[in-house]
């Protein structure tokens, strides 16, 4: 066909062409402005942590007047926490260790390797992880085990003999 | 590089089939006279994906529990980012595919597209139209606020009017001794559970019959060729969901969807009333009474879904012209008539909801916890501008030093005398009784960053309300927020003991309402009467 009438045809197809190309490119365009404009959002929903309340800073923990040097206790709070809609008060614990210089260090209770609750060996002066055999010192260092940095301490501060108990700060990295 | 992905394509294809039947689904033949008036299908099923997409998203941060369920919405619309944008889009959605649905309905019914042989696509519309009403009735209750609640209400009373079913649907909703934490499981399963896989094969079964049939065809179709759905037609309705998805987006942004009062069931002054499109329903239900009432409950909308369902069967016609259609566009436009006469008349007779009851409370609410001697002092705040020199929490620096700071430096007395005899050049003499600056001192004494909005917060009626508590002297012998006399009964919760009728007609008549009370009367002007009320009804129910 196009051997008889090429002029004809061939202007009849650009036409269809273009007009194809420009439906095509416009479901592509439009089709792709309102994918963003539900994934941007959805994103922010899933990802961006939610706007924080204010909660109360120092959480009292017991009286440490009667902690020995060289021999840690643990001691357990009343921890509030905002769980999403929620706020509930949680059991927590810290072990406690009076320094020599009578300074107070309240460590995290868990392992820095996977999250288990070590606990003080008498015996041998460490804190023992039951899960993978971590030892860390009575300073938190480690000493063997797969525990990848000292443990975890509390921010603390003492009034009228009494611990008071804030953040759990992360330690660096040995 | 274009080689190998139509390589890639292809070897896919030859294992699944899954390009060919792509292909298959959008070269389809239409009709020459197919066009713009053929996209409200497409829109309807785009907007039910939508819906199902911001469920799920909305799903993610929803406890289905009483209680809960308001706690954790109001969490949504509060704390999580974007989170009331996508609470906006479920419920304009919801409204959205209701219209779309609807139009698509009148569509199909004006062009004659429902003849035979495609009744059964048309009644699988039919019944695609009732899911989208039983997806409105279930989702009305999930927010767990007064208007959720009492909607449902009157929803499952309806449903107990029902001959001969009625017990059977109460036993099914366990609405018989009211909505509680059994109901609203039911209609949370039936919401999230049990509708959208029913849609989903519904529209399954709809989509395959209008392939199966091809698209209705115009009169003046017989002699032209065919076309192909895509990309013509699939361009037309691309733009018709682009119009409807930026009309549901800008909604979602710009029209705040309230959260109310967490639903009380012991709130007797509330006014329920059903979503926009039920409306008409409701107003039936007025002119039915008695034991006709189940004309309007039951009678009528059963017989106009059988109209609906047979309708293909009763029209039995050649196919015309659109235009040629008379009988049908009568009925649509007296449908269309009727409808808008009784959505109308149920808006007008509807009483307006009290102030008290229409308070947002995914919005702050800080103001809510103030003692009358604070908000008194907002009142007064704003009465002299203090705003204009002074800011409370960040913002602009303004002439004026930041409230909060001197909040912190300066003791009470020290206040009062700067008010009368300002420090700085800067500040006019502010003109109040000693009562008056206590107030106005009492709220700058209380703010904080977190609650320092109050100032532009807080309601006029309920700074009214506490203007005029104060001015009577209502906190001699009541205690509202923990502040007050103890002679009279303290005025937190009074919204779930009493009605605000009788609250309004013990201030102007205390004897004849609770005998032997020492309370004088206050007979209070209209508008100030109002404000009092709203005022007392906003307190919370318990004293912070």
């Amino acid at each position: 066909m196009s051997d008889h009438f090429p002029s004809a045809t061939n202007s009849v197809e650009t036409a269809g062409y273009t007009r194809r190309s420009w439906h095509l490119a416009a479901i592509y365009v439009l089709g792709a402005i309102m994918g963003l404009a539900l994934a941007i959002p959805t994103i922010l929903y899933l990802f961006i942590p939610p706007r924080q309340r204010r909660r109360s800073q120092w959480i009292d923990a017991g009286d440490v007047s009667q902690l020995t040097p060289g021999s840690p206790v643990e001691m357990s709070f009343q921890e509030g926490r905002i769980d999403g809609w929620r706020v509930i008060t949680e059991k927590k614990t810290a072990w406690v260790v009076k320094e020599a210089n009578n300074q107070i260090v309240a460590f995290g209770p868990q392992c820095t390797h996977l999250g288990c609750a070590y606990h003080w060996d008498n015996g041998s002066k460490k804190f023992a992880c039951p899960c993978h055999s971590s030892f860390f010192s009575i300073e938190g260092q480690v000493l063997a085990g797969p525990a990848p940095r000292p443990l975890d301490r509390y921010a603390t501060r003492i009034e009228n003999n009494r611990l008071q108990i804030g953040q759990l700060k992360r330690s660096a990295s040995a | 590089m274009r080689q190998k992905f139509h390589q890639v394509i292809e070897a896919i294809d030859d294992r699944t089939g899954l390009h060919t039947g792509l292909r298959k689904f959008l070269y389809e033949e239409i009709p020459a006279s197919s066009g713009w008036h053929q996209v409200f299908g497409s829109v309807a099923l785009f907007l039910i994906l939508i819906q199902f997409f911001t469920g799920i998203i909305l799903a993610f941060n929803y406890a289905p529990t009483p209680g809960e369920a308001y706690n954790s919405l109001r969490y949504i619309l509060t704390e999580v980012t974007a989170g009331r944008l996508m609470r906006g889009l479920h419920h304009w959605g919801a409204s959205m595919i209701i219209v779309v649905v609807v139009l698509h309905m009148v569509q199909v019914f004006l062009w004659g597209a429902y003849k035979k042989p495609r009744e059964g696509t048309w009644i699988a519309g039919v019944v695609l139209l009732l899911l989208t009403l039983a997806y409105g009735l279930t989702g009305y209750l999930l927010p767990w606020d007064n208007r959720a609640y009492w909607g449902t209400v009157v929803t499952t009373q309806i449903g107990a009017t029902v001959p001969l079913a009625g017990p059977y649907v109460t036993q099914l909703l366990a609405s018989a001794g009211g909505i509680g934490a059994v109901t609203f499981a039911r209609f949370f399963a039936l919401h999230v559970l049990l509708l959208p896989p029913a849609t989903l094969l519904l529209i399954a079964l709809h989509v395959y019959l209008v392939r199966r049939h091809g698209v209705a065809p115009a009169l003046e179709d017989e002699l032209k060729p065919k076309k192909s759905f895509y990309p013509e037609q699939v361009f037309k309705d691309t733009v018709a969901v682009f119009i409807a998805f930026a009309i549901l987006f800008i909604m979602a942004i710009a029209v705040r969807v309230p959260l109310e009062r967490v639903a009380d069931p012991t709130d007797t002054s509330y006014i329920p009333r059903p979503e926009w499109y039920f409306l008409f329903l409701f107003q039936t239900l007025k002119v039915f009474e008695g034991p006709l009432e189940v004309v309007g409950t039951v009678v009528l909308p059963t017989l106009a879904i059988l109209a609906l369902i047979a309708a293909p069967f009763i029209d039995r016609s050649r196919l015309v012209r659109v235009r040629q259609r008379t009988l049908a566009i009568g009925i649509v436009v007296l449908a269309g008539l009727g409808w808008a006469g009784l959505t109308a008349a149920a808006i007008r007779s509807t009483p307006p909801q009290t102030a008290a009851a229409l308070i947002d409370f995914s919005g702050p609410t800080q103001w809510m916890q103030l003692t009358p001697a604070q908000l008194n002092g907002v009142g007064f705040y704003r009465q002299e501008k203090c705003g204009e020199c002074h800011n409370v929490t960040g913002g602009t620096p303004k002439q004026g030093p930041n409230l909060l700071g001197a909040a912190r430096r300066h003791d009470d007395a020290w206040l009062i005398a700067h008010f009368k005899q300002p420090s700085g050049a800067a500040m006019p003499p502010v003109h109040l009784t000693d009562a008056q600056l206590k107030d106005l001192v009492a709220l700058i004494k209380v703010m904080t960053p977190d609650n320092g909005d109050v100032i532009d917060t807080a309601p006029d009626f309920a700074v009214e309300g506490a203007m005029l508590y104060q001015k009577s002297f209502c906190g001699g012998c009541h205690a509202v927020n923990g502040e007050g006399g103890k002679m009279g009964p303290a005025l937190n919760g009074l919204a779930t003991r009493r009605t605000e009728a009788w609250v309004v007609e013990h201030f102007e008549n205390p004897r004849k309402m609770s005998p032997g009370t020492p309370m004088p009367a206050y007979p209070f002007a209209r508008p100030d009467m109002q404000n009092m009320v709203s005022y007392l009804f906003t307190l919370p129910d318990k004293a912070p």
